[in-house]
């Protein structure tokens, strides 16, 4: 109401009238009021009232309720299993640096959830040069016939492990012996003081005994061997990671029952629940991540539930993002390869990385190097933010 | 929050199974109603209480907000397993008003165009941004970026500013940026009077939800929530984001039922950030529900990775999972190269090209045999080969190989008669599972 329209009509009275009905009044009381007598018309008004009923009109603005805010509470009734990565001399083996992944209690960095253990990059080595793109090939032109230099390469530029890929033992490239992968292995282990994750070459008839021959190389010292699948001899590898106290990546293709199939035969072979690690498969940025965005999520949120047969830390080969063309094919329209290529990595391991993925395979130093950064940012609440309004006028 | 039930719509619906609507029952029109292939005025008899309900009860936990032409919002799940989400992330490209390049760049935001999977990767507007603090220089920089004809968001804490601007641009429905708690009681009389939405911004939860619960108290018609994109605190712009979509999912929270924006834009405040931590910033967002993003890049580079994973978020998970039919590349094959047959049901050509990259160039036929594995094709008579035929012939690929060799997977042995006598070529039977192709390349391909 605005306040011409406010303003207090003036009483006029015949002043007969007026005094006729003071009469039955005992006692009047005036306060602030003035009374004018004009041509014996007597005017009453009372002008200091006029700012004590704007007062009262703006208080009487329609009311807005603020309902009561309460807090989402994000509960679980179970946890991820924790996963120890190496082994210290007095637990069997010789590495001077362990790490733990696994044991969420959440969704990953949700509210409320903290990360028990924080996510790690395990750096991509191979024990022979394989074909790389040109963005990666740079960084380590000169150390590619030489894994153990690789390998302290990877290390330097922020990786916390180091995976060895004994391609060398596929029979279609050098067809090496298992018992000559097993020395690469050894030797990465006497030069390196981390944990590592030996993976083998994608054979499905030579892995098995690849991998059982470096378990027994590496006996007690706790490495990640990659990878058992449902369809080769899985239990060679199950036993080998049990007699000589290594974990398994269990491996499977974008499918939750698949996955559950393969960590209860896995289990029911004596593998403890802190010898198992998940690869649900990454499919790539452009190609597939919204399947493995999907698997993972729920893997995750069974997990939790309470479903013991899915609650494992699980693992991405990021480095796949390389076989998106956008990553390595050089096109001017598409920008900048050698910015686009690691971003592609690095975009696809941040999406992981917030389905829950605990420990990323990588392979250019500027894609770990960022999510090594991104994790860190993420791990906890900073004290002071930016001066945020200012983006509009910077 | 459970699922929107077919069941519970039908029970607000007249029951005549009339077909008016175009589905010959009402459970029909009901079930169409929750995937959205459907709308409520398609059905004349429902009229009064029972269509009012029936709004309120499909009307997403998510509001639908209109910015310009573009709809973000309308969300329903936290996770898209659990039923898929809608509206695709809109990006605008922040303008600053007194860019001396404005119109150029403009035009570049509308023209951008990237072609993935033959769907077009696009910006979807521009943010106009009060660098100069002058209402004029700003009302001229909107009415030049009204010409291109794209959504807008008007940028100032300035009132002043936004109505000059709205006073020459309300009816494209601008977003307005937006309200804060000092400018609060005048964006909201603008945005109630010019009828547009209203960005409101806080990085405090409470203060956040008190800002939306004025704002649509006084009349604001739709609220694009801003937690503040901070990229000092990423982990409590992310515990914001991921709080808001619970309230408003989970529990119907009516002050957090709207649109959340983000801006990585604003990670150039921190020194030393650019490109590349602005894409990281907005990867990171795309990743947790963000529906509307501000961005500075226009880089090529940094926006296709952005926009392939939009893409692949808002896949709808509830149709079979395709590729494009045609011929793919493997590698870089020639003229000797081997040519192989697939199906477009995405696991199985992914299953495939996983196998073969990297170990062999080759050339992939992918026959589209909508979206079904290689077995369930042959049996269901999906896979033509008809349909191969005439992928090879588009493709010129008797023109791109010197030989006319077809691998088939093992599982399709039964159709070779039928494709030597449609493609006139050799067929060979490749193993039944595609990691044996390159195995068998190598023993059957060279001889
Ligand atoms: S038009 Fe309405 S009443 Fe008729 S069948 Fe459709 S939903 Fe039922």
């Amino acid at each position: 109401m605005k306040k011409e329209e406010m303003r207090i009509p003036k009483l006029v009275i015949d002043a007969l009238d007026w005094l006729e009905d003071l009469k039955d009044v005992e006692e009047i009381e005036l306060e602030n009021v003035t009374i004018d007598v004009k041509n014996g018309i007597i005017e009453i008004s009372a002008p200091t009232l006029l700012p004590a009923m704007i007062e009262r009109e703006e208080i009487m603005k329609p009311e807005i309720k603020i309902p009561e805010y309460v807090p989402f509470s994000h509960e679980w009734p179970n946890s991820i299993e924790e996963i120890q990565l190496g082994a210290t001399k007095e637990e069997g083996g010789t590495r001077k640096k362990i790490f733990r992944i696994g044991g969420e209690t959440g969704m990953p960095f949700y509210p409320g959830s903290e990360m028990k253990n924080r996510p790690l990059v395990t750096f991509d080595v191979f024990d022979m040069p394989p074909p790389l793109p040109k963005a990666i090939r740079e960084h380590f032109e000169d150390v590619m016939e030489d894994p153990v230099a690789w390998a302290r390469r990877g290390l330097e530029l922020g990786a916390n492990l180091v995976t060895i890929h004994l391609v060398s033992t596929d029979p279609r490239t050098m067809n090496r012996a298992p018992e000559e992968a097993a020395e690469t292995v050894r030797e990465l282990l006497d030069n390196i003081d981390v944990p590592i994750v030996i993976g083998g070459s994608g054979n499905p008839e030579k892995d098995p005994l690849v991998l059982e021959a470096c378990a027994r190389t590496a006996k007690g010292e706790r490495c990640i061997l990659a990878s058992a699948t449902l369809d080769i001899d899985y239990e060679r590898i199950a036993k080998a990671a049990i007699e000589n106290n290594h974990v398994v990546l269990a491996w499977t293709s974008i499918d939750i029952n698949q996955q559950k199939e393969l960590n209860r035969k896995l289990l029911n072979l004596g593998l403890r629940r802190d010898q198992l690690v998940m690869d649900p498969t990454t499919a790539v940025l452009g190609y597939g991540i919204e399947y493995t965005i999907s698997v993972m999520q729920r893997m995750r949120l069974e997990g939790l539930r309470g479903d013991k047969e899915i609650s494992f830390p699980m693992s991405s080969g990021t480095t796949n993002a390389w076989g998106a063309r956008e990553a390595w094919m050089k096109r001017e329209d598409w920008g900048d390869r050698m910015l686009r290529g690691p971003l592609w990595e690095t975009i696809t391991g941040i999406t992981m990385l917030l389905c829950g993925v605990d420990l990323f395979m990588m392979l250019h130093p500027r894609s770990v190097q960022t999510l090594q950064n991104v994790i860190d940012q993420l791990s906890k609440i900073a004290e002071k933010g930016v001066e945020y309004e200012n983006w509009v006028t910077m | 929050m459970a699922r929107k039930s077919p069941l519970e719509v039908y029970k607000m619906l007249p029951g005549d199974n009339c077909g008016e609507c175009g589905e010959e029952t009402c459970m029909a029109f009901a079930s169409k109603l929750i995937d959205r292939d459907a709308k409520i005025e398609d059905c004349p008899r429902l009229k009064g209480k029972k269509k009012e309900k029936l709004i309120e009860y499909l009307t997403p936990p998510v509001r639908e907000v209109k910015i310009g032409d573009r709809t973000i919002g309308g969300e329903e799940v936290i996770y898209r397993h659990e039923l898929t989400y809608f509206n695709p992330t809109a990006y605008f490209v922040a303008i600053s008003d007194n860019d001396p390049s404005l119109e150029e760049r403009a035009r570049k935001v509308k023209s951008f165009v990237m072609e993935r999977f033959k769907t077009d990767l696009k910006f979807d507007g521009i943010a106009i941004r009060n660098k100069s603090g002058d209402p004029e220089i700003f009302k001229e920089a909107v009415e030049k970026v009204m010409e291109i004809e794209m959504p807008m968001i008007l940028c100032s804490f300035n009132p002043e500013v936004i109505e000059r601007a709205l006073e020459v641009s309300s009816q494209k429905r601008p977003l307005i940026y937006g309200a804060i708690d000092e400018n609060l009681e005048e964006m909201c009389a603008l945005a109630t009077n010019y009828e547009c939405p209203l960005a409101v911004i806080s990085s405090d939860l409470r203060k956040l939800w008190e800002l939306s619960t004025i704002a649509t108290g006084s009349g604001v018609p739709s609220i694009v929530l801003d937690p503040v994109t901070d990229s000092l605190n990423m982990r409590g712009t992310l515990n914001r984001i991921v709080e808001i979509r619970h309230q408003a999912i989970e529990k119907r929270a009516d002050p957090f039922r709207w649109p959340i924006l983000g801006v990585p834009a604003a990670s150039w405040l921190v020194e030393g950030n650019g490109y590349w931590e602005e894409a990281v910033t907005a990867a990171i967002l795309q990743n947790r529900f963000v529906d509307a993003m501000i961005l500075n890049t226009i880089e090529t580079w940094a926006i296709l990775p952005l926009l392939t994973l939009r893409q692949n978020i808002y896949t709808d998970p509830r149709f079979p999972a395709r590729v494009e039919p045609g011929v793919r590349e493997i590698g870089s094959p020639n003229d000797e190269s081997p040519v192989l047959l697939t199906t477009n049901f995405a696991l199985t050509y992914y299953a495939v090209e996983g196998d073969v990259e990297g170990k062999l160039d080759c050339y992939i036929i992918v026959a589209d045999t909508e979206g079904l594995a290689v077995e369930p094709s042959i049996a269901g008579g999906k896979l033509r080969a008809s349909d191969v035929a005439e992928i090879i012939k588009e493709n010129k690929l008797e023109e791109r190989v010197k030989h006319k060799k077809l691998i088939i997977p093992g599982a399709a042995a039964r159709m070779r008669g039928d494709l030597e006598d449609s493609t006139g070529w050799e067929v060979l039977v490749g193993p039944k599972d595609s990691s044996g192709i390159v195995d068998f390349v190598e023993k059957h391909w060279k001889k």
